[in-house]
């Protein structure tokens, strides 16, 4: 009896706080017209801002996957003063506000900023900062992926390929990689989903113009405050597509992960 | 490069007008609305995941139903889906054309509420691991000596779980502090009653008030780090009640 009693309370805490809202995408698609939001969502300015999106994940994704093993490789198997900070300083985008980061990257590229004046080229209002941007908010998901998991696989076998003669990268490619290779994975995957959801750090940097620099969640805010309601979901739907197949990537990996 | 550069560019420039104009920044009444209604809410959705988020993570783990797995996949739901979206469809379901007659929209509830969607995946997924390595013969003997179930979960489950359910209703606080994309359409923004401090920065920063922004962003980034120390504080103590 309080078994069930339990079951149900979470199920229907859970069918509140997360179906009830996400359901509403396709109720609302329904109403405003399936046809209306294909439209909005084949518009040029929609394509681009996809566009955009997808290149800034493009780029910042590969960089946050080197970046992120490279740390987790620092943090777990090498002693450097300062190794604390590196820590902290990886996990603090998980904890910082998007916005804060805006603002940072606005005042430092800025006109007034430390690196506005000497740099040639546009970097706010334009992808360079864009990029900064998505690529700070998405630095700790590798590394906190591959840490426990290098933690977990101990230096034996590293070790053993040194005494045998490997260098140290042969040693990465053969032995340390292929160990690793289902959290770099499920990293990449999370740090995917967040370079395409970015709203916060993206708003401030970007400008938002429309057909240069909107991102696919800008584009979101732009439609609902232009009362293109059928535009805003059907983007949505599509934004909503996108993390589902993340789940289920996410899903696949886990068992095999804890497999290996 | 990165991660540092950039902050240490942010809190040079919420100092540019010294400490006083730091300081006339941040207690601006607007500012201090919002930073209060942040606070407040963003405690009230932390203590409604240590309950709520604990609830979940024991149904996954102890009890079996079908589809169960689907269930655990969802709970990730809202770190893959932008947040954005969630704020979108949370307007849709308690907006103006609420199918269920619930008119929420441009409240302080309707933030508190999208906040709960956002940060449900981190207590569960901070418990989820504990209670599944959590040895139950502690339990079964419990039992034996004649203890209740209540009693069985108050003294032995709750305080293994205990570091688990803190780290997560730290994390979940954090980002309830920032979170902006979930608020930003949801909340319409009214200073003094829906304005958050995320937003504030935002709007700030945006009307050409960058030092202003500054000032609020310093103290956000302030809390931030603040609790980031508490979760490696919190694991130290836990990894040496694991050694003794």
């Amino acid at each position: 009896m309080r078994r069930l009693a339990v079951r149900y309370a979470a199920l229907g805490y859970l069918a509140v706080v997360l179906l009830a809202p996400i359901s509403m995408i396709f109720w609302r698609i329904e109403a405003e017209g399936v046809g209306k939001a294909w439209s909005a969502l084949t518009e040029a300015d929609t394509v681009h801002a996809f566009k955009v999106t997808l290149i800034l994940a493009a780029i910042a994704v590969p960089l946050n996957t080197i970046f992120g093993v490279t740390c987790a490789l620092a943090i777990v198997r090498r002693r450097f003063p300062g190794k604390g900070l590196l820590n902290a300083f990886v996990d603090l985008p998980l904890a910082l506000s998007p916005v804060v980061v805006g603002l940072s990257l606005f005042l430092l590229y800025g006109r007034t900023g430390w690196l506005g004046p000497s740099i040639n080229i546009q970097v706010l209002f334009a992808l360079p900062a864009m990029v900064l941007a998505t690529v700070f908010v998405s630095v700790p998901f590798v590394a906190r992926e591959v840490v426990p998991t290098l933690r977990e696989i101990g230096d034996e076998q590293e070790q053993a390929a040194h005494t045998l003669g490997a260098s140290g990268w042969q040693t990465f490619w053969r032995i340390t990689l292929p160990s690793i290779r289902w959290a770099v994975i499920y990293g990449v995957v999370l740090t995917t989903a967040r370079c395409l959801g970015e709203y916060g750090a993206v708003a401030i940097v970007s400008g938002g113009i429309s057909g240069r620099t909107e991102t696919a969640t800008l584009r979101v805010q732009d439609y609902y405050e232009n009362l293109n309601q059928a535009g805003a979901y059907g983007i949505s739907l599509a934004l909503c597509g996108v993390a589902l197949v993340v789940l289920a990537v996410m899903t696949l990996l886990k068992p095999k992960e804890g497999a290996a | 490069m990165i991660v540092a550069l950039p902050i240490a560019a942010l809190v040079s420039s919420s100092r540019s007008d010294g400490w006083s104009g730091f300081w006339s920044s941040v207690s601006s009444p607007e500012a201090v609305a919002a930073l209060k209604l942040t606070l407040v809410v963003a405690a009230l959705v932390a203590l409604t995941n240590a309950v709520s988020g604990t609830l979940v993570a024991w149904v996954l783990v102890r009890d079996e139903f079908p589809g169960k797995s689907v269930v655990n996949a969802l709970v990730d739901l809202p770190f893959a889906l932008p947040t954005i979206v969630a704020g979108l469809v949370t307007l849709a379901l308690y907006g103006p054309d609420s199918p269920v007659g619930i008119h929420l929209a441009f409240t302080r509830a309707a933030i508190y509420l999208v906040l709960l969607f956002v940060t449900l995946p981190f207590v569960v997924r901070t418990v989820q691991p504990v209670l599944l390595e959590l040895d139950r013969t502690m339990e079964e003997a419990a039992r034996s000596l004649g203890a209740r179930e209540t009693a069985v979960f108050f003294r032995i489950v709750l305080p293994n779980v205990l570091p688990g359910i803190l780290s997560g209703v730290a994390m979940a606080f954090a980002r309830a502090v920032g979170e902006i994309g979930a608020i930003v359409i949801l909340s319409g923004n009214l200073p003094f009653r829906t304005e958050v401090a995320s937003v504030y920065v935002l709007e700030q920063s945006q009307s050409g008030n960058a030092t202003g922004a500054a000032a609020v962003a310093v103290l956000l980034l302030a809390i931030s780090f603040a609790v980031l120390l508490l979760i490696g504080a919190m694991r130290r103590v836990a990894t040496r009640h694991e050694r003794a």
